[in-house]
């Protein structure tokens, strides 16, 4: 970064020079339409006046205020944060997946609806599960599918109200929050001292009012719920469903089929384990697979295979209807049915190996200086602590998150999950190298150094970011959201 | 495969952690379980023969001159526009979770937010939901937990779509009921508001609505005020480059598509919710917004804000469960309109009115053909036809490679043998006599 990166930092509308002008649109019929005075509008929205190139520089030079994975290794625990392949974004952006309209009739949409048929019968075999649907368009938004899938399940079986989703409260907050969205009332589980979902306890919650168990496995404390068995059992002897949230899935992908573990229905998330770019924030593509008895009630339409070609299909009158207009995340998809063509079944197992391999390396090289949440090997992601001597300073986990971004590494997910104190939740994934490991674990123990010699400085952290650290509270009591 | 570990590297760690095996770090998984048997193709493809087959595939999609819309537009996306955001630092990056490092997308989301402020006429935007249709549904949900009321009154022309994907949304709960307000030649009934706005949450109007028409949303604000109820808005964000903006007829949310401004039609995702409020509904608003601040030096910066609303702090008693959205695509929409700027968004939707004003005439004129509706309309238009309009389109597609539009008999029985025709800035005076032709040879 420039002396000058770092000093203009204005708006685009605070380049704007009223009259200049980027791109035009020649009006290529020269036709006027006829549309009435009262219906146009007077004042012009505010919106900035730039050359093209004042744009291409201005958007420029905010890309280069970013940390992203192409940039600085990025252990944000949950998130998944691994390469993602060049190759998947030239897939998507081929003319025939990226100009077809998704009304397009279905003889014009073969190739689209072969792919994402292809890629549903893949993602099944690789989960053990019997149907998918490939509409939402994030985790979040899977979930929510998913429990309309309960719900309408139930009422098809005409078992009266379950109304209640059972949630551990080491659970990501869109669990809870799906819940209450859709009607339910969330009953919240105290995990077990090792992070592990407490199946006495679980018992005792469930009943008759019972609709599902939400369950992230492994767990988001990077342990893998090890009664899964018993777990499923309970769950199902009570008559309700068992919801695998995916967020995980990285840890299992090739290595465990949930579908052979009980799970009725789990979602995915494609920006994680498939290797989707995160884009900032989105876009994501998210899926609900499931088993035979939930398949009715999937959203539409799903891709039927019939007589040789492909078609759209409504399903019966059970379904769900529509979580989402037109298809789905579509050009998502074929980002993660091109990383799908590049694993076989062996080589996703070595996905879950590596991902897990780098999360216990990273923290048996810590766990003199950041004591592990849990006693055993991780999977995917480990939670550390900062430890007996940087607590003695004051040091807290958000300055250790910041310290790392001075040492040119993204920081952990930092006070997640809820239940472990001062947490931080690290997710190398299986595509960082050993070496580059060494340099974060390097800079882990040299922030451990500065917090015991000189608190201070690392409360001051970051000093070499674009801005030093921001005031949170004006910014929510005093909301500037717009120019 | 994307794994750099070599044979060395694994045995190296696998000391460090003090683990004999890989098969040691998993033992926590019951064995019965692990590696099973799994029948995906036994050779995983390279990277040359993964194009080759891809390419294959996008080529078995036809693609034919498309007179497509209804809710999806065909746009040219300008070199810019793909050139800044395949930028890595934009395209690999996460959720601004550690402002200080990611003061590039949270400007950017803040640009955005003001970009949807500035055309929709709204005080407040956020920093996107998922499409136009969930962007639709959540205002609903806003709308009626401000209200307190679960009466939802929508207009006839509002995309179909949005309609089923509001009802998913609300399908927990059978309290909730929609009434729907007739069309009088393709636009809102308005003598019929009055009756049917009694005890609404909510009065959902979409314009230019589904049919193309552009609404007279004159005195529409004040018979749902009258009525205690909210206006909610869904406008398609081009055709504000020449129409009323919702917050000047008094919307309380205003939604839109952002796929709209520039995103390629990829088979309907990702696109780009546009959501935005009036101010005093800002705590109504689901998902990140971002906000402007100052740092420890006072210097200006950006951080995601008023966060008491979303799912990771508030769980159940959050607005919304969304979590990741589309700021890929809000970064792409911000862009785009920051390149045409007013005069040439003005021209744009100019060039769209022109258009579909264009083809309009020429496939009215078509013996047997005529135009449903006398109200103004945006891009798109509604032409009523001989015979079967879907039998028609297969017969246009087959013979001459033209999608004429979209047959409306399955979501609007009542408008007979239709189609509703969408002619955007793509399309060329030669375009539309091709279509013209094709019609009255397949007739």
């Amino acid at each position: 970064m420039t002396r000058a990166d770092k000093l203009d930092n204005r708006l685009s509308i605070e380049k704007s020079d009223p009259g200049r002008r980027g791109l035009f649109c020649k009006n290529p019929l020269r036709v006027k339409a006829k549309i009435p005075a009262n219906l146009r509008r007077k004042a012009a929205p505010r919106l900035p006046e730039l050359a093209e190139f004042d744009v291409v520089r201005h958007y420029t030079r905010l890309s280069r205020l970013n940390f992203s994975v192409d940039t600085h290794f990025y252990p944000l625990g949950s998130c998944t944060m691994k390469y993602n392949p060049r190759f998947n974004e030239e897939a998507a952006a081929l003319e025939g997946f990226a100009a077809l309209h998704p009304l397009a009739h279905d003889t014009c949409s073969q190739g689209t609806l072969e792919l994402l048929h292809d890629l549903g019968s893949r993602l099944t075999e690789l989960l053990g599960m019997d149907a998918i649907t490939l509409q939402p368009a994030a985790g979040a938004h899977s979930e929510f599918t998913g429990l309309l899938l309960a719900k309408a399940y139930f009422e098809d079986k005409g078992v009266g109200e379950r109304s209640e989703i059972i949630v551990p409260d080491s659970a990501h907050g869109t669990n809870p929050a799906t819940a209450s969205m859709m009607g339910f009332t969330t009953v919240n589980i105290a995990s077990k001292p090792d992070g592990r979902l407490d199946v006495e306890e679980l018992k005792k919650h469930l009943g008759p009012k019972t609709a599902v168990l939400m369950l992230t496995v492994p767990n988001t404390v990077g342990i893998f719920e090890s009664n899964i068995e018993a777990i499923a059992k309970a769950v199902h002897d009570a008559g309700a469903l068992l919801y695998m949230d995916g967020a995980n899935l990285n840890a299992l992908i090739g290595l465990v089929k949930p579908g052979d573990m009980g799970v009725d229905m789990m979602h995915l998330n494609f920006h994680k384990t498939f290797s989707t770019p995160h884009g900032g924030g989105g876009p994501g593509a998210g899926a609900i697979a499931c088993r035979k008895h939930l398949a009715p009630f999937l959203p539409v339409p799903t891709v039927k295979k019939d007589a040789g070609r492909y078609v759209s299909d409504f399903g019966d009158k059970r379904t769900i209807g529509k979580v989402k207009a037109f298809f789905g995340n579509t050009g998502v998809l074929v980002k993660a049915y091109a990383y799908m063509l590049a694993h076989s079944a062996k080589e996703f197992g070595e996905i879950a190996e590596c991902a897990i391999l780098n999360a216990n390396y990273v923290a048996a090289r810590l766990k003199d200086l950041y004591p592990s949440y849990s006693k055993e090997y991780c999977m995917h992601e480990c939670v550390l602590t900062p430890g007996a001597d940087l607590a003695a300073k004051g040091i807290k986990t958000l300055d250790v998150a910041k310290g790392l971004l001075d040492r040119g590494f993204h920081a952990p997910t930092v006070y997640f999950p809820l239940i472990v104190h001062e947490a931080i939740m690290i997710e190398p994934t299986e595509t960082e190298s050993k070496e580059t490991l060494d340099e974060f674990i390097a800079a882990m123990r040299d922030v451990h150094a500065q917090g015991a010699a000189d608190p201070q400085a690392l409360k001051d952290a970051p000093v070499t970011q674009p801005v030093k650290r921001l005031d949170e509270v004006q910014a929510a009591r005093q909301p500037n959201l717009r120019w | 495969m994307y794994i750099p570990h070599t044979k060395n590297d694994k045995e190296e760690m696998l000391k460090a952690i003090g683990a004999s095996s890989l098969g040691d770090l998993v033992k926590q998984v019951p064995s019965k379980f692990l590696r099973p048997k799994i029948s995906l193709p036994a050779e995983s493809l390279d990277e040359a023969q993964a194009a080759a087959k891809l390419s294959e595939l996008s080529k078995k999609n036809r693609r034919p001159l498309s007179f497509l819309g209804a809710g999806a537009y065909e746009r040219y996306t300008p070199a810019v526009v793909k050139a800044v955001t395949s930028r890595t630092e934009f395209l690999t990056a996460y959720t601004p979770y550690q402002p200080e490092a990611s003061q590039g997308t949270l400007q950017a989301i803040y640009e955005f937010q003001s970009t949807v402020c500035s055309l929709y006429g709204m005080d407040y935007a956020n920093a996107s939901m998922y499409d136009g249709a969930s962007s639709f549904a959540e205002a609903v949900r806003a709308a009626v937990r401000v209200s307190g009321r679960k009466k939802i009154v929508y207009a006839a022309g509002m995309n179909p779509q949005y309609m089923d994907t509001l009802k998913t949304y609300f399908a927990h709960s059978p309290e909730y009921s929609y009434v729907k307000v007739p069309l009088k030649d393709g636009a809102l009934d308005k003598a019929a508001l009055p009756d049917l706005l009694e005890g609404a949450a909510c009065l959902a109007v979409q314009t230019p609505n589904f049919l193309g028409v552009i609404e007279d949303m004159d005195g529409v604000s004040d018979m749902v005020g009258k009525a205690g109820a909210l206006l909610v808005a869904a406008a398609d964000p081009v055709s504000l480059g020449l129409l009323i903006p919702p917050g000047e007829y008094g919307a309380d949310f205003a939604v839109g598509e952002g796929q709209s401004l520039g995103l390629p039609l990829a088979y309907g995702g990702p696109y780009l919710g546009l959501f935005s409020c009036k101010k005093e509904h800002v705590r109504q608003m689901p998902g990140r917004i971002c906000g402007m601040t100052k740092d420890r030096d006072g210097k200006r910066g950006f951080v995601l804000t008023l966060q008491a609303r979303e799912q990771h702090i508030r769980r159940d008693k959050a607005a919304s469960n969304i979590c990741s959205n589309e700021a890929l695509c809000a970064l792409s929409a911000t862009i785009y309109s920051a390149l045409y700027g007013p005069e040439g968004l003005k021209e744009l939707a100019e060039a769209n009115a022109g258009s579909a004003a264009a083809a309009a005439e020429r496939l009215s004129a078509i013996k047997g053909c005529s135009l449903k509706f006398k109200s103004p309309f945006f891009n798109e238009f509604v032409l009523t036809v001989p015979g079967k309009a879907a039998a028609l389109r297969e017969k246009v597609l087959a013979m001459k490679g033209i999608d004429p539009g979209l047959p409306l008999a399955p979501l609007y029985p009542e408008l007979g043998e239709t189609l509703l025709v969408c002619a955007t800035e793509t399309k060329t005076a030669d375009d539309i006599l091709k279509l013209e032709a094709a019609i009255k040879e397949a007739i």
